[in-house]
């Protein structure tokens, strides 16, 4: 059964169009990016999936409507929206306490577990914990819980790469198997690149590019072109191209790699070179 | 897992959030409590008074002890209630208490709750200790007897005057929560401002105080609906004094408490519509 399932949704405020039309479906045991700049509705797609607003179009998470069904849902599917949203008069204790008390899938030892690793004092308030420890404590807590679907919304917007790469390296390690789903969104794209199996790109409210990374990774492809055969390789059509430090990189979209590989340099573009390609416009 | 833990952990949650719960009232015991002792030295003129204005002086501090401490409570209550909805949506934990599958309705309901029925328990725990303390105290150089100082009695004045106040002040305390699930920022003004404005926009149209007239009513209006009217003027010590068939009976208490659930309802949708950030 598919983990998200959605059809045709919509949601508009006023008449501003936030997400429109969108189709997107992530199965189980898959980790999708889900890839856009400011503004282009992305939250709020977030929020329509937690049914933490109301969308028009068809919608099942878990195999259940989020807004009409928010309470259910929740014990199948966590989120961490944004960095540091724990409360700062929280005490760490108190946290582990009212989750293991609401949460019917919180298992507290293993969350005592994963906090062991870590230098979080256990009677501190969250108020006095650095900003990388919120985020340990916050993902301890959601890795403890057996959920099928988990959410990240910027999990880890302005922490220094340490913590950065501890978050994802746990989250690989100690929390994702097959029976479970991860949608993460970030602007840190690159460092979550080898982290994904699927990626869907956001604009103006609409899916632009939804693939496996398998797909992505066999459908587009970057060439670094030596001068000479600038002119050959920009007639093989380059979705883009860009100069870096006086070369050339053009990126191209379903090419043929036999005949790239005589103009240049072949290798696997990065999701942000993609990104870029498809949403810079010029 | 059920609704009622779930009840039970949003209920602990505030109290680990609004320490201020206990802090008040132990505080105003304490300071109240000080000056009990400082009173007891001057207390040499009661023995020549006649029986019954002594009854009257002995019962008084005990009263007033219970009454400050009651007072104070019902303060924090109208500000822990203002902050409720208002403090987790300013902070946005409340995208954490929404990760957890604790309904709207739940909180909402747990959120009234404290000053409902938390904040009272706790005044009434805190006035019923402390005046067991100044009896203890006053025993060594006031002996009093028993037909003098009925402490039984006011306790279950106490628990009385309690118990109707909460229901009496349901619409207030709802009022408020709503505020606080509504108001974009500085919810104590967004709750007082509408209310001054009317009050000022109806004296100036018509020359009239209607407004100001039911908010007084409804601060006020438990101690004449539920007491005989000559419990105001001294410290109530006679059960007698209590009237709770003329309170049940008074449609204002039902008015108010519909219009509290009006509020509450309308706060649970609040917090469910609003789009967090």
């Amino acid at each position: 059964m598919a983990c998200i399932e959605a059809i045709g949704v919509r949601k508009a405020y006023g008449a501003t169009v936030a997400v429109d039309a969108v189709d997107l479906r992530l199965e189980e045991g898959r980790i999708l990016g889900l890839i856009g700049p400011n503004g282009a509705g992305k939250t709020t797609l977030l929020n329509a999936i937690l049914g933490l607003t109301p969308c028009e179009g068809s919608l099942k998470v878990v195999g259940r409507d989020p807004w009409s069904e928010r309470d259910q849902l929740m014990r199948d599917v966590c989120f961490i929206a944004d960095v540091a949203v724990l409360p700062r008069w929280l005490k760490v204790s108190q946290a582990l306490d009212y989750v293991a008390g609401v949460h019917p899938k919180f298992d507290r030892a293993k969350a005592e577990g994963f906090l062991a690793r870590t230098t979080i004092p256990r009677k501190s308030k969250i108020g006095k914990l650095s900003k990388g420890m919120v985020t340990q404590l916050h993902l301890a807590l959601v890795m403890a819980i057996d959920a099928r679907l988990l959410v990240l919304d910027e999990p880890t917007l302005g922490l220094d790469i340490l913590f950065r790469k501890q978050f994802y390296d746990a989250l690989l390690n100690d929390y994702f198997d097959r029976s479970r789903s991860i949608l993460v969104t970030t602007h840190q794209v690159e460092e979550i690149q080898d982290v994904l199996t699927d990626l869907a790109f956001i604009n103006r409210g609409k899916i632009v590019l939804g693939c496996t990374m398998d797909e992505f990774e066999s459908r587009y492809t970057e060439v670094v072109v030596a001068p000479d055969a600038l002119a050959a390789a920009r007639a093989l059509g380059p979705i883009h191209e860009r100069q870096v430090l006086g070369r050339s990189i053009l990126l191209f979209d379903r090419a043929d790699r036999a005949r790239l590989a005589v103009l240049g340099e072949v290798r696997a573009p990065g999701i942000a070179d993609l990104f870029v390609a498809l949403m810079g416009g010029a | 897992m059920s609704v009622r833990s779930h009840f039970y952990w949003s209920v602990r949650r505030e109290l680990w959030e609004h320490r201020s719960i206990f802090f008040v009232p132990l505080a105003v015991a304490g300071v109240a409590l000080v000056g009990f002792l400082l009173h007891l030295g001057k207390t040499s003129g009661l023995a020549a008074l006649d029986p019954a204005k002594r009854a009257v002086a002995i019962a008084m501090p005990y009263s007033m002890l219970a009454s400050v401490i009651l007072l104070s409570s019902f303060i924090v209550g109208l500000f822990v209630a203002l902050d409720a909805l208002h403090a987790e949506r300013r902070d946005r934990s409340v995208l954490f208490w929404k990760s957890m599958p604790v309904s709207d309705m739940t909180t909402v309901l747990a959120k009234a709750f404290v000053p409902f029925a938390v904040v009272p328990a706790v005044a009434f725990v805190v006035a019923l200790a402390a005046q067991c303390f100044m009896l203890a105290a006053s025993l060594p150089v006031l002996p009093v007897q028993g037909a003098e100082l009925n402490l039984g009695q006011m306790t279950v004045v106490m628990a009385y005057g309690l118990a109707i106040h909460a229901l009496w002040f349901a619409p207030i305390y709802a009022y408020l929560l709503l505020v606080s699930a509504w108001a974009p920022r500085a919810p104590l003004l967004w709750a007082v401002v509408p209310i001054v404005a009317l009050a000022a926009a109806e004296k100036i149209a018509l020359d009239s105080a209607f407004v100001l007239y039911v908010v007084r009513y409804r601060f006020m209006g438990a101690m004449s609906e539920g007491f005989a009217p000559n419990a105001l003027k001294g410290p109530i010590t006679q059960l007698s004094q209590l009237e709770p068939a003329h309170f049940f009976a008074s449609p204002n208490l039902w008015l108010g408490l519909a219009l509290a659930a009006a509020c509450l309802y309308a706060a649970v949708r609040l917090r469910r519509y609003r789009e967090p950030n």
